[in-house]
């Protein structure tokens, strides 16, 4: 292995430009003559917009422009959509509720985007912004999934009862069949809460508009830019792609948040052209990032499990409520169904699989993709009733898991997804070791000494991602397909750059891409540089989410490589005057077999630059190489994660003792980075199991939990060092033999924190976010009992 | 945020001064509470009256009381050696505020001045039977809170410092809002140098107030054990998505046995 190769733990290079404050941040960027933009937001969950009066904002000295829902309209800009088109059980559409880039008539949220005010300085359009008199009419609202089908609130004139779609998967028939001929049936009833994203950097966009040449470019926070520029081309209208450029420099974490194509970023690069194109710039408020970035879960859930007298599982049952918020997210459809149902059958060899979901609007923000997105609301799921059954029938969860793993690859699932390799026995004793699972009992009872609960819990999950083959997506209703692209560019010194599809926004693919390159090529990692996030730069791409930038976007990668080494090839065998069967590649030089001659790969490269040493008849000069690979099957990373918490029953506080996470991840570019994916993913997990829950006032409609006085993140202190290894299975679908490890750990932590805090406990169910307060209450029964 | 006059006396009557000239003042002192309000708008004074120039920062050990100037930062607080030694609890408590970014910008006075209901200063100020020093008057603690966000302090009446006795024994204990780091329900404990004990409970209520049930029962013998089995009311304490008043009412004893087994 070279040392900055494929396995190497490389520092990350771009590290010393963030830690000393040099990274350049869509904030960071300032455009001559740029003015500021602030947004008027409804304070209503649910309004008729009566009137919008901007005469005395528009006084206000420094007020370069204000724009409404009527200046939308009347210039044609398209609404925002959702890609993935869902079809009901009966057959019909999804229903999706227009969704205007500014208010028209209606407001459906609190924080819901009414009126842009651009002026000369932020503080002036805030100002101007209060100024604005909108006249709401107030009308009825509803914030709980739960309830939504049967509100007053009427949310869309297309969805009467709210619901988006009732769209189901697998056999209802067979299942319906299976849990006839059960021994024992397993309920529970769960939510998963809601969430938000909370990513480092808020959402932020500087639009422009040149005048001379009409062409708009907008910098953005985005995951994915070449997909925003298709959308606000096809979809907004805006402008051809030609004359749109997006730029989504330095990106401050998404966790799905910035993959959607929002009203803020779309309404400045919009407007710019109406204020003359003066650049304008738009950086969200950390409370506007809490109101109006797409949030994530919300699903309330009943789920049975049916098993034989053996303790084999024969079937599963799951109905889900998903809410949607008040608009459909650019990927909200796809998210509670074919992220999330396709993963039900988890670990295990389930013969029978029925799944309903019931997709809904409620009057909140929009709900979409975040980190996990579907896969963690599956595995939620499946490890709480698969704990919760192994319990009821007296089994040690660990042997009902492995009595029921699927052993065999391939293995078609009744849930469409067909996993191609995995060893799950293996994580979970490599797994059970390294917890010293067997001396349990001691370590509970030490805390019972010292008057603390403590319980052990597990979640043996399996994801899909490296989303994701184009064919099987477009079936499923897909509107684009999820293929990457790349393009590696030699220069004459046989320096590299690699221009991806993929997008970095803390990743670390500056790194993690060059040792790629590095590993090919022999070049070291300092002499290869990364180019991703320009439209104008970049071919195409599809972007950073759903764990795919190794998997799809490397493997992009790889392949160009492969056409470069073949060019490179035949330029060295040109040059060493050989037959090109003849010429070997390794570790960075060309020799030809059987003779000393030999040649380094920069002075190959040179030589495609110096044409007259070879016939440019037959070799065109020069060494640039592009590639477009589109997957053929899904990855699918799997692990088992063993939770260790301890209850301070006086209080209800929970404590994460111990956190161990096998995972399979397939071959492993940079350990390192791994393990600070798996790492940050295990907190959120963490976050949303025990801190982190979204909350809307049923009366008012109200966000409550508006900014970090009322929202809990997880800190550093609340988290134990995890205790992390691997195990590997390369992923046959891919020359790398990579999976994706990016939400591993946020797909996993929840239901191996929840079991364990349920075994403390010593209740079948204890909702999350599992705070103090939640776990003294849900213990005030046994106490009761008790006395 | 909206414009303001702004002015950084060196004395306290110019302080007071200036403060009477304002149409509507604002003293600013470490400005963690401050700053914010004025950011989101919430308060929008037309002039600022600095403190930091009145240089009154410092923790003064006495034999019998501790006296520490209005300027003086959590940070200074809480790393005071002979504090420390003399009121731990009252060190301890000053090291449990907020982060360290607060603890070293936050002061003494500002949060007595601001008095939240769920700052931590106030339960050490009325569990010790403490006095508030100002620039007019001298006073008892018992008479210095008078409800939320409100003191006995008069439109430009500045605190210059606080005095506590030093005790036999104190302790302080927090449960901090799971989001915030604000008391949920802090309980200061006090025995003092005359016997007599103390308990003042703050996050709780709309302000910090005594616990007399708690007092009795530590007064007869000062030990956790004294606690078992006595129940604060739930009537009148604070009910918000974090905590019930029952819960409140729970933590209220929990944390109170806390800080009899933590004080010194
Ligand atoms: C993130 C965060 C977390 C926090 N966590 C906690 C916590 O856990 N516990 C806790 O107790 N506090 C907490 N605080 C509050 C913190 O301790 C504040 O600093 C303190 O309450 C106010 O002190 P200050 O010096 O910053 O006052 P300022 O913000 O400057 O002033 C506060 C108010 O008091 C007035 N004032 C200030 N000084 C005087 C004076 N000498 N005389 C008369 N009036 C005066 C001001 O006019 C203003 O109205 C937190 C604050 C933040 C931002």
């Amino acid at each position: 292995m070279n040392d900055t190769g494929i396995g190497a733990r490389v520092r990350r290079k771009e590290d010393h430009r963030f830690i000393t404050g040099k990274g350049q941040y869509t904030d960071d960027i300032n455009l001559p003559k740029q003015t500021y933009a602030y947004f008027v937001r409804s304070p209503h969950a649910h309004a008729t917009i009566k009137s919008i009066n901007t005469a005395k904002a528009k006084k206000i000295p420094g007020v370069v422009g204000i724009f409404t829902g009527e200046d939308v309209a009347k210039d044609k800009l398209g609404g925002l959509i959702c890609g993935w088109m869902i079809h009901s059980k009966d057959g019909s559409p999804m229903k999706a509720g227009p969704h205007p880039v500014l208010a028209q008539g209606k407001v459906r949220y609190v924080g819901d985007h009414v009126a842009l005010v651009v002026a000369e300085t932020k503080e002036i359009a805030k100002a101007a912004a209060a100024a604005v008199q909108v006249s709401y009419g107030v009308l009825p609202h509803v914030v709980d999934v739960a309830d939504a089908m049967k509100s007053k609130a009427q949310i869309h004139e297309v969805a009467p009862d709210n619901r988006v779609f009732n769209w189901s998967i697998g056999d209802e028939a067979a299942t319906d069949a299976a849990f006839r001929n059960a021994a024992h049936v397993t309920k529970i009833d769960l939510v998963n809460n809601r969430l938000i994203p909370n990513a480092m950097e808020p959402r932020a966009a500087i639009g422009s508009y040149d005048t001379g040449s009409e062409n708009y470019t907008l910098y953005t926070t985005s995951q994915n830019p070449h997909v925003a520029r298709l959308v606000i081309s096809a979809f907004h209208g805006l402008a051809p792609e030609h004359k749109l450029r997006v730029i989504a420099p330095d990106v401050g974490g998404g966790f799905g948040s910035k993959i959607f194509i929002y009203a803020e970023e779309v309404a400045c690069v919009w407007a710019s052209k109406h204020i003359g194109g003066r650049p304008i710039k738009w950086t969200a408020e950390r409370s506007e990032s809490f109101l109006a970035d797409a949030h994530g879960r919300d699903h309330v859930t009943h789920a049975e499990l049916a098993t034989d007298a053996s303790g084999k599982i024969v079937g599963m049952k799951v109905h889900t409520k998903a809410a949607m918020g008040a608009y459909l997210s650019t990927f909200a459809s796809c998210v509670p169904t074919y992220l999330y149902a396709t993963l039900l059958s988890g670990q295990y060899n389930i013969p029978a699989i029925y799944a309903e979901v019931d997709a809904i609007y409620t009057n909140t923000a929009p709900v979409d993709a975040y980190r996990g997105a579907g896969r963690p609301e599956a595995t939620y799921v499946v490890e709480r009733i698969v704990e919760t059954a192994a319990r009821e029938l007296k089994i040690d969860p660990a042997e009902f898991r492995r009595r029921n793993f699927v052993t065999s690859f391939p293995h078609q699932t009744p849930v469409i997804m067909c996993y191609d390799a995995g060893d799950y026995p293996a994580a979970l004793d490599k797994a059970l070791e390294i917890a010293d699972y067997k001396n349990f009992g001691e370590r509970k009872s030490a805390s019972a000494r010292k008057g603390k609960l403590r319980g052990i819990g597990f979640s043996a999950y399996i994801e899909a991602c490296g989303i994701a083959p184009s064919a099987a997506i477009g079936s499923l209703g897909a509107g684009v397909g999820l293929w990457e692209s790349a393009e590696v560019r030699v220069n004459p010194v046989g320096t590299v750059e690699i221009l991806t599809g993929s997008h970095s926004h803390g990743q670390g693919h500056e790194t993690t891409f060059a040792q790629l390159v590095s590993d090919r090529l022999g070049v070291d990692i300092n002499n290869v540089s990364i180019v991703h996030g320009d439209t104008d730069k970049v071919q195409f791409g599809m972007g950073t989410y759903g764990s795919r930038s190794g998997a799809v976007g490397m493997t992009a990668i790889s392949k160009a490589l492969d056409k470069i080494e073949a060019k490179a090839k035949r330029v060295a065998a040109a040059v060493m005057e050989a037959a090109v069967d003849d010429v070997e590649f390794k570790n960075g030089s060309f020799t030809v077999k059987g003779t000393d001659k030999k040649m380094a790969f920069g002075e190959v490269a040179l030589s495609a630059y110096v044409a007259h040493k070879f016939n440019s008849a037959e070799i065109e000069p020069g060494l640039k190489e592009s590639a477009f690979h589109d997957p053929s099957n899904f990855v699918f990373p799997a692990g088992v994660h063993i939770c260790e918490v301890e209850v301070d029953a006086d209080t209800g506080v929970t404590t994460v003792a111990n956190y161990v996470a096998v995972d399979d991840f397939g071959n492993i570019i940079n350990p390192m980075i791994v393990e600070g994916q798996v790492h940050g993913g295990i907190v959120q997990g963490i976050g949303q199991a025990l801190a982190e829950g979204c909350v809307y006032d049923k009366e008012s409609g109200q966000l409550m939990t508006g900014s970090y006085m009322d929202y809990q993140m997880p800190r550093a202190a609340d988290v134990p060092s995890f205790k992390l290894d691997f195990t590997c299975t390369p992923c046959p679908s891919n020359p790398l033999g990579m999976k994706g490890c990016g939400e591993a750990g946020a797909i996993a932590s929840p239901a191996a924190v929840m079991n364990a805090v349920t075994d403390a406990l010593g209740l079948r169910d204890v909702p999350m976010p599992a705070t103090p307060q939640v776990v003294w209450k849900a213990m005030q029964p046994m106490k009761k009992a008790a006395e | 945020m909206e414009n303001f006059n702004y002015v950084r006396p060196a004395k306290v009557a110019d302080a007071v001064k200036a403060m009477k000239k304002a149409k509507d003042g604002k003293y600013l002192a470490g400005g963690h509470t401050l700053l914010p309000t004025l950011k989101q708008g919430l308060a929008a004074p037309t002039d600022i009256v600095d403190l930091s120039g009145l240089k009154n920062a410092g923790v003064k050990v006495g034999a019998k009381s501790v006296t520490i100037g209005a300027g003086t930062t959590h940070a200074e607080v809480a790393g005071s050696k002979d504090l420390r030694k003399a009121i731990p609890g009252l060190a301890k408590l000053a090291g449990g505020i907020g982060d360290p970014h607060v603890r070293h910008r936050g002061t003494i006075g500002g949060s007595l001045a601001n008095n939240d209901p769920a700052a931590d200063y106030p339960a050490a100020a009325l569990g010790l039977g403490a006095t508030i020093h100002t620039s007019d008057r001298k006073i008892p603690a018992e008479k210095y809170f008078t409800g939320m966000f409100s003191t006995a302090l008069k439109g430009s009446e500045i605190v210059t410092a606080v005095e506590f006795p030093v005790p036999k024994k104190s302790g302080y204990a927090k449960f901090p809002n799971p989001a915030s780091l604000y008391a949920m329900v802090g309980v200061f404990v006090a025995q003092l140098a005359d016997g007599s004990v103390r308990v003042a409970v703050t996050g709780a209520g709309p302000g910090v107030f005594r616990a007399p049930e708690l007092e009795a029962a530590l007064a007869k013998n000062f030990s956790a054990k004294a606690l078992d089995g006595i129940a604060v009311k739930a009537k009148g304490l604070n009910s918000d998505m974090h905590a019930s008043a029952e819960y409140r009412a729970h933590l209220i004893t929990v944390m109170a046995k806390r800080a009899v087994e933590a004080a010194k």
